[in-house]
């Protein structure tokens, strides 16, 4: 996968993730040039298409977009069932997620990602073990604020 | 949910996300941006230092408007300061912020790399598994200088835990990905292959992407993988679906390790052995199975991984080609989802077809569902399959069925969308030259594209058409009465009378026996269009009505009043003045024999590639254009030579080379580009160079002006090539030296005798150049001899 775009209906980014160097003027203009494509989509249209030389899998869930870039040999169909597994990871984590639960904790959309893909590639597909990985983290979290009376 | 975070809560940063959000005008959110800003700037310059808490909280805010769309320049060091932070969460927000705001600055990065590096070898998990994410994110060279060695270690180590194993994976696969130089496998390259065998199977999923690459540049190397893989796939594939446990995504069994194995056999040709090919075969007849079998499951989700599987499948099917069993099956399955419910489904059936087209085997399977595309052609909703039905069309087109597939491609051309046409034009160009038979209906088909998209057809389109008249005898007088008819419309494109302008200037006298199209009719019907177009069409008009002088005297007096009107000869544009002023002198003094030959009907072209294919390989890319060069080795040579009569021109040049010549070829001083004389065994073909350089610039067959222009910057290629004789120069510069050899090759099956060359060098050039001459006189036929110049010159 070269890149993950989710976006709001009105086209505002929510969460940006890219998997091959580019600079930010480039990474603008490609969000800028593919969100209006992808907007401007009808319904029934398929989920696929090409852009400029990549293939674009995307999938509106709600009043998100997921749109994920991947290279001309990938699977479009796999690619479709990982932005299926994203949402189901953040719907657990967040108990039935909405789009305010990933402006608002934007940090935690992207620490769930990094332990579903990494590099561009899934590394988990264990929805049990990801969620686990996940959960690990927020224990330390916890244990790091455990108040200063016992210091 | 609303607007509750887990853990920690970060109130702060909610507040202002908050605030954010409310702001009613891009203004007042940049207002409330900058107020921050300043408020962060403050804290961090300030003079109390910031328990963890608060800085992580800044570096956050700032990492939200960062992504927001706004600049950050600082912030980066408290960022690093975080990542020596024992506390996760912390480490956590350092990390992520340098991730997203991957920064050159070098002292930053050796602070950054010191941090990482204590982490891989704090042996916490969680802390390894934080530093590998953030190699993997950021992924420089700089990282990759300093940590490939570290991963590689870390993957195969026995006492790693899985989760760091998976980091490590696909971390590593990333460095490989940016700096391959500075990864090296080596050592690591068995133990690596053998994590297919690992139990658990996050860890097989994480290293077989780093193995798929790897194999794509190193195949021996890594081909023990291949058996390993078949075994692991045929595991999954009989498994029940309880089997994988969590690794069942809705009834299938590790669909996305699955389409990992395939992608990884899709690296290598069909296993050698036995056994093992045997059951890779069962493997993927037990996918094509399941196909077939009734959905365990309503949902979307199940029938896209099952799907994922089987299009994986066929792309293997495809990449083997060797068994026509599983490709006729493939073919059949494609087939049934070509009429499919889900717009996806048809979509890439139709995007894999494409390939199983340009399988001799399945060839044939391929074009049994002809109706059937061009039915998604034509009532497609989505621009996007109607283009993959397009696509599949060209694909699948051979002899057979070329008039169909061209006659439903034009007429999707009339109602396409503009972005794809000019690809569609050059296809439908490609194949009408291709299967052609009767090359009456080429020449329509042609005419028809002009007509139809006229804008989007490229020079190298009509270039072709052109060339394919003049080259074939028993076409020219049909093309002429066709563009006759054509220019007739109303309302015509310009490359229409760019065509026609040509075509009726050389084979006018074909058709000049009816009344309907007598020379002065011809010649209104040209001028008529005159004034519509645009400076490189009127230049080729004119070229055309001086033509016309010479086929037909009658029109003489009526076209040079044409030509002597001060809006040709005083024509603000240099090259129509000049053509208006010559062509009027010429036509005035020439005798009608110097006339004649001057004005000689075009010899034909040679055949080389055609420019057509090369621009749509260059639109694109290597691997569109495949299949038909795959056809293009299978077909006979020589499609393009019409046989038959020439005119007397070429009678003659034979004639005067048979025997002795001495082409004595002036050789180019190295930057001009002074046309190099042909053989000079009639004058006429001189003139015709110098007309068709005036002419389109492609068709000329001999020189190649621009072709010389090449040479400042290229150091190889031919320097000059008609029907006798090709220039070859290969040049080799060091600082002031150089060395240039020219080869000389004869085209002819005739020996060329005395044979001499002579360089001649403009000015100071002569003293610098050395001339060598490395072979005799006597130039053998069909051989290639081999001439030296070496060049010092005193500035580099």
């Amino acid at each position: 996968m070269q890149f993950m775009l989710l976006f709001s209906r009105q086209g505002k980014l929510r969460l940006q993730k890219w998997y091959v160097p580019l600079s930010d003027k480039e990474r603008k203009k490609i969000s800028r040039d593919l969100v209006q494509t992808i907007l401007a989509r009808k319904p029934k249209m398929c989920s696929f298409l090409e852009w400029r030389d990549l293939k674009i899998v995307y999938k509106r869930y709600a009043s998100l977009y997921f749109c994920c870039a991947v290279e001309d040999q990938d699977n479009e169909l796999i690619t479709l069932e990982i932005i299926h597994r994203y949402v189901e990871l953040l719907d657990k984590y967040f108990g039935s997620v909405c789009e305010l639960d990933i402006i608002f904790n934007f940090e935690k959309a992207y620490f769930i990602l990094d332990e579903f893909l990494l590099g561009g590639e899934a590394q988990e597909t264990s929805k049990k073990n990801v969620l686990k990985a996940i959960e690990q983290a927020d224990l330390l979290q916890e244990v790091s604020q455990t108040p200063k009376i016992f210091t | 949910m609303p607007a509750v975070s887990k853990g920690d809560g970060m109130r702060g940063l909610a507040v202002f996300i908050s605030d954010i959000r409310n702001c009613k005008s891009k203004e007042a959110e940049i207002k409330r941006i900058n107020k921050e800003l300043a408020n962060i700037r403050s804290k961090f310059k300030g003079d109390k230092a910031l328990d963890g808490y608060s800085k992580k909280k800044y570096v956050c805010k700032l990492l939200f408007i960062f992504l927001l769309g706004h600049d950050i320049d600082f912030g980066h060091m408290e960022a690093v300061n975080l990542l020596s932070s024992n506390k996760y969460t912390e480490k956590q927000i350092g990390y992520l912020f340098i991730s997203v705001l991957v920064n050159s600055n070098s002292e930053l990065i050796r602070l950054i790399n010191n941090a990482i590096k204590n982490d891989l070898s704090s042996r916490n998990p969680t802390f390894m598994c934080l530093a590998l994410h953030c190699i993997a994110n950021v992924g420089s060279r700089e990282m990759a200088e300093a940590f490939a060695s570290e991963i590689p270690r870390i993957l195969v180590a026995g006492d790693t835990m899985d989760s760091v194993k998976q980091s490590a994976a696909l971390c590593l696969l990333r460095l490989y990905k940016t700096s391959p130089d500075l990864v090296l496998m080596g050592e690591w390259t068995s133990r690596v292959v053998h994590l297919l065998n690992d139990q658990h199977m996050g860890v097989v999923t994480a290293a077989i992407s780093l193995i798929t690459c790897l194999s794509q540049k190193n195949p021996d190397e890594f081909k023990t993988c291949v058996s390993l893989a078949v075994s692991r796939l045929s595991r999954i594939v009989s498994s029940a679906s309880t089997d994988l446990q969590d690794y069942t995504y809705y009834f299938v069994p590790a669909p996305w390790l699955s389409c990992k194995l395939l992608r990884l056999l899709q690296c290598y040709p069909p296993p050698e052995d036995g056994a093992v090919k045997g059951r890779l075969v069962e493997c993927l007849e037990t996918i094509l199975n399941k196909a077939q079998e009734p959905p365990k499951s309503k949902k979307v989700q199940h029938s896209n991984a099952k799907n994922a599987i089987l299009f994986e499948a066929i792309s293997l099917i495809i990449h083997y080609d060797s068994e026509p069993n599983l490709l006729v099956r493939a073919c059949n399955q494609l087939g049934q989802f070509l009429q499919h419910r889900e717009t996806n489904l048809r979509y890439l059936a139709l995007e894999s077809m494409c390939t199983l087209a340009s399988s001799e085997f399945s060839h044939e399977a391929v074009k049994t569902h002809i109706e059937t595309v061009i039915n998604a052609l034509k009532t497609e909703r989505d621009v996007s399959v109607r283009q993959r039905a397009a696509d599949l069309l060209y694909a699948m087109c051979d002899r057979s069925n070329a008039k169909q597939i061209v006659a439903e491609m034009l007429s999707y051309l009339e109602t396409a969308d503009y972005s794809i046409r000019e690809e569609m034009v050059l296809k439908v160009a490609i194949l009408a030259e291709k299967y052609a038979v009767d090359y009456s209906w080429y020449v329509d088909t042609i005419l028809n594209l002009i007509r139809i998209a006229g804008d989007y057809v490229s020079e190298e389109v009509w270039y072709r058409v052109i060339q394919i008249v003049i080259n074939r005898d028993d076409v020219q007088g049909y093309a002429a009465k066709t563009v006759f008819e054509a220019l007739q419309a109303p309302a015509c494109h310009e490359n229409m009378v760019k065509v026609g302008g040509y075509i009726l200037g050389e084979f006018g006298n074909l058709i000049a026996g009816d009344p309907r199209s007598s020379p002065l009719v011809q010649f209104n019907l040209l001028h008529s269009k005159f004034h519509l177009c645009s400076v490189p069409t009127r230049a080729l008009l004119l070229s055309a009505y001086i033509k016309f002088i010479n086929l037909f005297p009658e029109t003489k007096a009526t076209i040079q009043e044409v030509l002597r009107c001060d809006s040709q000869i005083r024509n603000s544009d240099v090259e129509l003045q000049q053509r208006a002023v010559e062509y009027l002198k010429l036509s005035s003094i020439a005798s009608t024999d110097v006339l004649a030959t001057v004005l000689e009907e075009m010899p034909p072209f040679p055949e080389r590639e055609s420019s057509i294919l090369a621009k749509l390989k260059k639109k694109k890319g290597p691997g569109a254009v495949s299949v038909t060069e795959l056809e293009d080795n299978k077909r006979e040579g020589g499609e393009l030579n019409g046989g038959g009569d020439r005119g007397p021109d070429t009678a003659a040049m034979a004639a005067s080379n048979a025997s002795t010549p001495s082409p004595s070829a002036d050789l180019l001083g190295i930057r001009s580009a002074a046309p190099v004389g042909a053989p000079p065994a009639s004058t006429g073909s001189l003139l015709v160079d110098v007309f068709s350089e005036a002419g389109p610039a492609a068709p000329s067959a001999a020189v190649n002006d621009d072709g010389f222009l090449r040479f400042v910057c290229k150091n190889n290629g031919v320097l000059f090539e008609n029907q006798l004789l090709q220039i070859g120069i290969k040049s080799e510069y060091r600082q002031n030296l150089g060395r240039m050899y020219l080869f000389y090759g004869n085209k002819t099956s005739v020996q060329f005798a005395s044979f001499t060359t002579t360089v001649s060098c403009p000015g100071d050039l002569q003293s610098h150049i050395l001339f060598v001459p490395l072979c005799s006189e006597t130039k053998p036929s069909n051989r290639i001899t081999q001439w030296k110049a070496i060049t010092s010159s005193l500035s580099p």
